[in-house]
């Protein structure tokens, strides 16, 4: 491996040794929270949809809505500033200080100040700032940067926060519990905030046409912060802005939910600033005199607004930083956003923030971490399509690549990919070649494969790591197979008449359970054609070479179209191949004529079984019926799991499932070399799921079956393979 | 507000370790003097009562004696049954501190003010905004998770009580 995948492979093992199982235990409680706060909620989609169309709307009208904000702040007393980068916002809230001869400065917990590194820029020029946020004033005297969103100190234990209070309070023994914790540090921060002059927030929201704000919070150290300082500091992106009071209500209901699992948090700040509130300052009592209290909006673009330009990455702007697709990220539940992070964002979407904000170096940081497993996309509480955002940046990153380093086989290799791309991304997002080449030359490319030198030699110049098991390659592929075999159901008579897509996996290595899955649909009296076919874009779009999947997405759309026409429909063993024809190709081609005529295997012969397919036509449980099956994340986010399982069931299979979010595997990524051992730190976890009793292990996806052998260490099929006669 | 809005509203607030307690506008200091602990001090309540004749309670505080008060007694405007949120707004009275420093916060709130859920709620809110006002909803005491596991009491309140007064004006 080279040196930087070994020094990320280093840096990823020290995470999990230390930051891990904090991040974990956090994460997962949050996500689990989630599940259950949202189906509480009457209706959670409609309400993701009006937020969403709240969001699209807003961002469409952004430079008017500015102009109504501005307007109405200004009619209220207060003082708007637009600032079009870091370096003009801290200039500007520097002066704010200053003109306050402001020399403490508190603040409430706000992502977007420190994207503007606001408290170094104070710190020079001399202001002691003060995080008040429980969260971030651990960071702040550990000197850290937050590794999570929403709870900036996830990855401290209670015990590790005890140790660090006990040396910066100078205490005789670290502190026993939480609350004593808390104790003390709010006992300092409110001294803190009684001596500051100058209070600083965020703001969740900003509604245009009243100048109002709204600040989510818990602990209520953002009212604080407010109420006893005269002169109020908002800082916030101007993707905040939403038309309406009432366009708040379902980001009300969405918030808290998809970030903690909480229904609402303990306080829903709703300001129209200047704050009329008198503070706790001097003797005169509360309402004897009328407060001169102080409010700037220090509106913030640093790349905002070229986001809002960019129609690829717009929609990050809809994103409310609830943290959902943080939590809902099997790699973030291991290495949090010390790891899966760049400069200011982490988790799924920090990849296109760090974009827009910072650069593409500090996107990569984030942006290596997403798998593409999909598992995010329906935690978005404003349905944002979060890998294909990753998938764009990553492109761009492709494409920046290495200026001046003209691969010499540029010409030569099947893509459409630049000279700079990194070797290893092009050798997955060619496995399509890959395969025929193997296929073709098995079962010498399995031996040559194998040979430790070989293995060495890849691990060093591909990044392919040697501790994982390569696939084996079939010299017969399942096309090749079935020209020779034919259907043995003949159309005229049939039910309904399919092609079985011979995705890269089941043509040229899984081939048995093409074959099974094609002796099933005939089961069901289906007339089958197995024909060559385009790759689907799969393993291009995974690494990043959208202009690759483009062209794949579009042969095989040209090549299904004849048989659409024919009224047949596609049916789809690998789950991930299946996700591009129901979903990726709208992003990738603008329209997808594929969407509505695929199906997953299962989910076709569920399908069948309901219109009269004979259940006895397939192979009913014999003997060992235990089975645990691992559905694939892409199956699971588009809803189809639950057809596996529904038939296993119907033939007699007793069957356990898997809540993990993904297996850790996601095609490529448990491969590389950087990432192998987060990869099985992640496949760790279906351990909680599936006890080693025996249980037949049973998976959809291709590198879910590499994944659970490789932690089972014993085989694990696909389940056609038990329901085929 | 109907008697299963009452309700609801109660069971909310008892998820969120909010106590309740019923009271009139006739018997509201003799119940004021049972929930507080003092030193107290109130911003003021809409209603006809004399705070200053509740024993231990200061109104028109301070701000020292805000910040040494262990209870903080304020209105509330709106209660809303399915959260079980009530709804704070902070003027020029002192709502705001009142509410936020002392330990425990005692908010008055009418049975008639209570409204089903988040919804309504919100058609009140835009009324508020709309006169340039403020609004806290407050749900459940101060907390943070931020120090390895849940506590109460933050920055803000621990203890929460939400005094119901019922029966006509």
């Amino acid at each position: 491996m080279t040196a930087d995948r070994r020094d990320r492979a280093a840096r990823i093992r020290e995470l999990l040794g230390t930051e891990g199982e904090a991040v974990a235990a956090n994460t997962k409680a949050f996500n689990a929270g989630r599940y259950d706060a949202v189906a509480d909620l009457e209706d959670y989609d409609g309400t993701k949809d009006r937020a969403r169309a709240i969001k699209e709307d807003a961002i469409e009208r952004l430079p008017e809505l500015i102009e109504e904000l501005t307007d109405s702040v200004d009619a209220n007393g207060g003082h708007v500033h637009r600032a079009e980068d870091a370096a003009a916002a801290t200039a500007v809230i520097a002066d704010i200080v200053d003109d306050a001869a402001g020399d403490t400065v508190v603040k409430s917990k706000s992502m977007t100040s420190e994207e503007l590194d606001v408290n170094d820029v104070l710190a020079a020029d001399g202001v002691d700032v003060w995080e008040t946020d429980l969260g971030e004033f651990v960071i702040q005297l550990a000197d850290e940067a937050p590794s999570h969103i929403v709870a900036p100190a996830i990855h401290r234990s209670r015990e590790d926060i005890a140790t660090l209070f006990e040396s910066y309070f100078d205490l005789d023994a670290p502190p026993d519990t939480a609350a004593d914790l808390v104790a003390i540090a709010r006992e300092f921060l409110t001294d803190r905030i009684a001596e500051a002059d100058v209070g600083m927030t965020g703001a969740n929201f900003l509604v245009a046409d009243t100048g109002t704000m709204a600040l989510v919070t818990s602990e209520g150290n953002a009212r604080k912060t407010v109420a006893d300082t005269d002169v109020h500091i908002a800082v916030a992106g101007v993707e905040k802005i939403v038309p309406t009071v009432a366009d708040l209500h379902p980001f009300v209901e969405l918030l808290a939910r998809s970030a903690t699992g909480q229904s609402l948090t303990s306080y829903l700040t709703l300001l129209t600033p200047p704050s009329r509130s008198p503070t706790l300052d001097g003797d005169t009592p509360l309402g004897a005199t009328d407060p001169d209290n102080e409010f700037h909006l220090v509106l913030v673009d640093n790349g905002r607004m070229a986001l809002r330009d960019d129609p690829q990455l717009r929609e990050t702007l809809y994103c409310i930083r609830c943290s959902a697709c943080l939590n809902s990220c099997a790699n973030f539940q291991h290495v949090g956003g010390h790891g899966f992070g760049g400069e200011t964002y982490a988790g799924g979407i920090g990849t296109a923030w760090e974009a827009g904000v910072h650069s593409l170096d500090s996107a990569e940081d984030c942006g290596d971490y997403c798998t593409g497993c999909s598992r995010c996309v329906n935690q978005c509480p404003v349905e944002i399509d979060i890998p294909w955002l990753n998938q764009v940046v990553r492109d761009r990153i492709n494409r920046e690549g290495q200026a001046g380093f003209d691969w010499v086989y540029e010409g030569l290799v099947p893509d459409e990919e630049p000279g700079g791309l990194d070797p290893a991304r092009r050798v997955f997002g060619n496995v399509g070649t890959i395969a025929r080449l193997g296929s073709a030359t098995a079962p010498v490319s399995n031996w040559v494969a194998r040979r430790g030198i070989v293995r060495r030699v890849m691990d060093r110049l591909l990044g392919i790591d040697a501790r994982r098991p390569l696939p084996t390659f079939e010299r017969e592929t399942l096309v090749d197979w079935f020209d020779d075999r034919g259907s043995t159901v003949q159309p005229g008579s049939a039910a309904r008449e399919a092609v079985l897509y011979p995705d890269v996996y089941t043509n040229h290595i899984a081939v048995d359970r093409g074959k099974a899955a094609l002796r099933a649909l005939e089961a069901m009296d289906v007339h089958v054609r197995v024909p060559r076919a385009p790759e689907s874009g799969r393993a291009p779009l995974s690494q990043g070479m959208i202009a690759t999947a483009e062209r794949q997405a579009t042969a095989t759309v040209d090549a299904m179209t004849p048989h659409l026409a024919a009224g047949r429909d596609v049916v789809v063993v690998e789950p991930s191949t299946l996700a591009m024809f129901r979903d990726d190709y709208a992003n990738l081609l603008g329209s997808n004529p594929l969407a509505a005529e695929s199906y997953d295997l299962f989910e076709y012969l569920y399908g069948r079984l309901a219109n009269g397919g004979d259940l006895d036509a397939l192979s009913r449980a014999t003997g060992e019926a235990a089975v645990a099956y691992h559905a694939h994340c892409q199956q699971r986010t588009l809803g189809l799991a639950t057809y596996t399982t529904t038939v296993l069931e119907a033939l007699g299979y007793d069957v356990t499932t898997t809540s993990v979010e993904c297996c850790g595997m996601a095609g490529s990524f448990g491969y590389k070399s950087e990432f192998y051992e987060l990869s099985m730190a992640v496949g760790e976890d279906l351990t909680d799921d599936i006890d080693p009793d025996g249980r037949r292990l049973l998976a959809s996806g291709t590198s879910c079956l590499e994944q659970l052998t490789a932690v089972f260490d014993r085989p694990a099929v696909h389940p056609v393979e038990l329901v085929a006669p | 507000m109907s008697d299963s809005t009452l309700g609801a509203f109660r069971s909310a607030l008892s998820d969120h370790d909010v106590a309740t307690a019923a009271t009139t506008r006739d018997t509201l200091v003799e119940t004021l003097e049972t929930v507080i602990d003092p030193p107290a001090v109130a911003a003021p309540l809409p209603y006809p009562v004399d705070l200053a004749t509740v024993d231990g309670l200061t109104p028109g505080p301070t701000p020292a004696a805000v910040r040494d008060a262990a209870t903080g007694v304020t209105a509330a405007t709106v209660g809303v049954a399915d959260t079980g949120s009530i709804l704070l707004e902070p003027a020029g009275d002192g709502t705001e501190p009142v509410s936020l420093y002392p330990d425990h916060h005692v908010a008055v709130l009418d049975a008639a003010d209570i409204v089903p859920d988040l919804g309504t709620a919100f058609e009140y809110l835009a009324a508020v905004f709309a006169d340039g006002g403020d609004a806290v909803l407050a749900t459940g005491p101060s907390a943070t998770a931020d120090m390895g596991e849940l506590v109460y009491g933050a920055h803000g309140p621990s203890t929460v009580t939400v005094l119901i007064l019922e029966g006509s004006a």
